[in-house]
């Protein structure tokens, strides 16, 4: 099955969902990216070069771990984790971004702008543009801002500017939709790097392309270290790159189940959520150039939504998804904040690893699963990203009083210096 | 009487009409009417009444503003088609739906037409749904007699101007630049081309917007286009100096 393989006029539709619903100004600049993008994809020295910058600039291909400890301790199925983490940057963005890095450099376009959530993805964007000599403009939601300082510094210090959106809910759609603004503006000489498997055709597939690398390593490993495929694959799902990425290496064979983990935040009917599939409050729309499952009022407005996790607080989910949520092929969950934190605890303590707060998603999910199934039985699971960076999220979600006491420090001590 | 015969029928006595921008409950439904009676009194020709939407993501920031905050006080589709309704009733001027293309998407393409008619609109302009994917909306459109109006803009090459022209009917809305609504546009040969390029592929009526703010461009305007588009400098106005403002804005304009 190739889901990329459209029928005639069809181009960029999953099922119902995808498409292009863009203002017209913009019609010019997405064709020039469609055909620029064919012809990466048809290009097989692109897909060397692409794949020999991430080896030597981002550590790939990322190791497969076997958590021998959990795996013991839930008496259940093996438990394999994809590392993802261990990319620079810290998180799988950087697979899609050096990917359109490559191919703005095609473009010939000299400027790069991309939206970000928790940060990861414009933090990645911002190396790539250091890297490849772009100018550079980042938009994120005010609140993101707040939340994730350690990523703005880095940006920053990375030589890009950071904007801090506060318009709406000053979160990812509303970055999105600022970078909609700049790149109707400047489109002559900017790319806009598209953070995630969402938006207008060509990005749900392009990105999905990119982040494909994750799933063919992840094949070719588990079958080395384990001796065969996984009977079930995890991934978190906030737009749904890394999931995408991981699932395309097996979504080949049907014994394989595939499980897209979403965010509960407060849980079913708690409205604070961002779960489109687990959950029945989203519903068909079209936003931010495409049309997929939202979480929407009933004229079409969108709702507030929410997580622990910044990447994943989005009210759209990728469009491939809820075509693969219709036909069954993907199976959709949602993991809690409450869920989240207790599994984070447990994932440090048992096998020192510190996923990020998005990709806990999936674990929360493979480790309940896994504790079911049998022994012989292996579950994979996508660490997309590492936790270390969210420091201060996790701090305070674990509300630990010794960082608060040090954080209350350094404030005392900044403060004292400015005097 | 469709768009296009209105905009034929005023061009009789006039050789530029007015095209002006209301967000429906911004400031408020109340404040609404005030502008529109004064838009009215001053002749404008056409009104957009735009239905807000969460993700304005073609709109600049003082639509931005206007989009939420009007549905922070609670705006509902049903206020919008009743504001709509009223003002077709009581004035002269015919009146349009602009806004988000989930709007219309979320009521069902059928519903949606039926309730412009019912509320007196002639037509529509959705910026966010090209015409690959207007092609129900534009049927039912056609069978309702309301007219879907489409963008036409400097980046779009001939090929698609012959695309775009084919499917245009009522008028065109010529986009005077890139980028989104309210900052100012650089009245000037770039104009008169893009004009005369859409002239090329369609035989309606060009509406030109994007950044017409005072007299100056009307008088550029004059000649050229049809109609002249005006959003963000009128309520511009009516923020910084209300009706007053507002009234001497549009005298000063269509003097």
């Amino acid at each position: 099955m190739d889901i990329f393989d459209f029928s005639d006029g069809r181009e960029g539709y999953y099922g119902e969902y995808g498409g292009v619903f863009l203002p017209e100004i913009l019609h010019a600049t997405i064709e020039e990216l469609l055909e620029c993008f064919r012809e990466c994809k048809a290009d097989p020295k692109f897909w060397q070069e692409y794949v020999a910058l991430l080896q030597n600039y981002s550590g790939r291909p990322t190791p497969l771990t076997h958590l021998e400890n959990l795996s013991r301790e839930l008496g259940g199925a093996q438990i394999y984790v994809k590392r993802d983490d261990l990319n620079h940057t810290g998180s799988h963005k950087v697979n899609n971004v050096m990917g359109q890095g490559l191919l703005t450099q095609r473009l010939g376009k000299k400027r790069v702008i991309a939206e970000t959530g928790a940060g990861q993805h414009g933090f990645a964007t911002a190396t790539m543009a250091a890297k490849f000599g772009f100018d550079c403009k980042i938009y994120m939601g005010a609140v993101d801002v707040a939340r994730q300082r350690p990523n703005v510094f880095w940006m920053e210090n990375l030589g890009a500017e950071v904007i801090a959106v506060e318009d709406g809910q000053k979160t990812l759609k509303d970055a999105v939709n600022e970078c909609m603004r700049d790149w109707v503006t400047n489109m002559a000489d900017t790319h806009y790097i598209l953070g995630t498997a969402c938006g207008p055709h060509p990005f749900p597939e392009m990105v999905s392309w990119f982040q494909s690398i994750i799933g063919l390593e992840a094949r070719e490993q588990i079958i080395k270290q384990a001796g065969r495929l996984p009977d079930r694959v995890f991934a978190c799902v906030g737009g749904g790159s890394n999931a995408m990425g991981l699932f395309q290496g097996f979504i080949d064979e049907p014994n394989i189940e595939l499980i897209g983990c979403e965010a509960g935040g407060e849980g079913v009917g708690s409205y604070m959520h961002s779960a489109r599939l687990a959950y029945d409050d989203a519903s068909v729309g079209v936003a931010q150039g495409y049309k997929t499952y939202f979480l929407q009022n009933d004229e079409g407005n969108m709702n507030e939504t929410h997580s622990v996790a910044a990447g994943l607080d989005y009210i759209g989910v990728n469009p491939i998804f809820s075509h693969l949520h219709d036909t069954g092929r993907v199976r959709f969950e949602a993991a809690t904040d409450t869920e989240v934190k207790e599994t984070l605890k447990l994932t440090m303590r048992s096998e020192g690893l510190i996923p990020a707060l998005e990709s806990t998603h999936g674990f929360v999910v493979a480790l309940k699963e896994a504790a079911t199934m049998k022994k012989d039985e292996i579950v994979l699971v996508n660490m997309s990203g590492r936790g270390d960076k969210d420091i201060f999220t996790i701090a305070d979600a674990l509300d630990d009083a010794k960082w608060k006491a040090f954080i209350g420090g350094k404030a005392d001590q900044y403060r004292a210096e400015k005097k | 009487m469709g768009l296009q015969s209105f905009i034929a029928e005023r061009k009789k006595d006039k050789d530029l009409l007015v095209m002006a921008h209301v967000v429906c409950g911004y400031p408020s439904f109340e404040d609404n009417l005030k502008e529109l009676e004064i838009m009215a009194e001053a002749g404008v020709d056409i009104v957009e009444l735009q239905f807000p939407f969460s993700e304005p993501s073609a709109d600049g920031p003082l639509f931005v503003e206007a989009n939420e905050q009007s549905l922070k006080s609670g705006t509902t589709v049903d206020q919008c088609f009743e504001l709509m309704a009223e003002v077709s009733a009581r004035f002269p001027f015919k009146v349009l739906m602009m806004g988000y293309y989930n709007t219309a998407f979320k009521m069902g393409e059928d519903v949606f037409i039926q309730r412009l008619k019912a509320a007196g609109g002639v037509g529509f302009i959705l910026p966010d749904l090209p015409i690959e994917e207007a092609g129900n909306l534009h049927k039912l459109a056609a069978e309702a007699e309301i007219e879907p109006v489409i963008l036409m803009t400097p980046t779009s090459s001939d090929k698609r101007l012959a695309q775009l022209g084919a499917a245009s009917r009522g008028m065109v809305y010529a986009v005077a630049r890139k980028g989104v609504t309210g900052s100012k546009t650089n009245m000037g040969d770039d104009v008169v081309a893009l004009i005369e390029r859409c002239r090329k592929h369609t035989d309606v009526p060009i509406g030109v917007g994007f950044g017409i703010s005072d007299k100056q461009d009307m008088d550029f305007l004059r000649g050229h286009a049809d109609m002249a588009i005006i959003g963000t400098a009128a309520l511009k106005t009516w923020q910084q100096s209300g009706a007053d403002g507002l009234r001497a804005f549009f005298k000063d304009l269509m003097a």
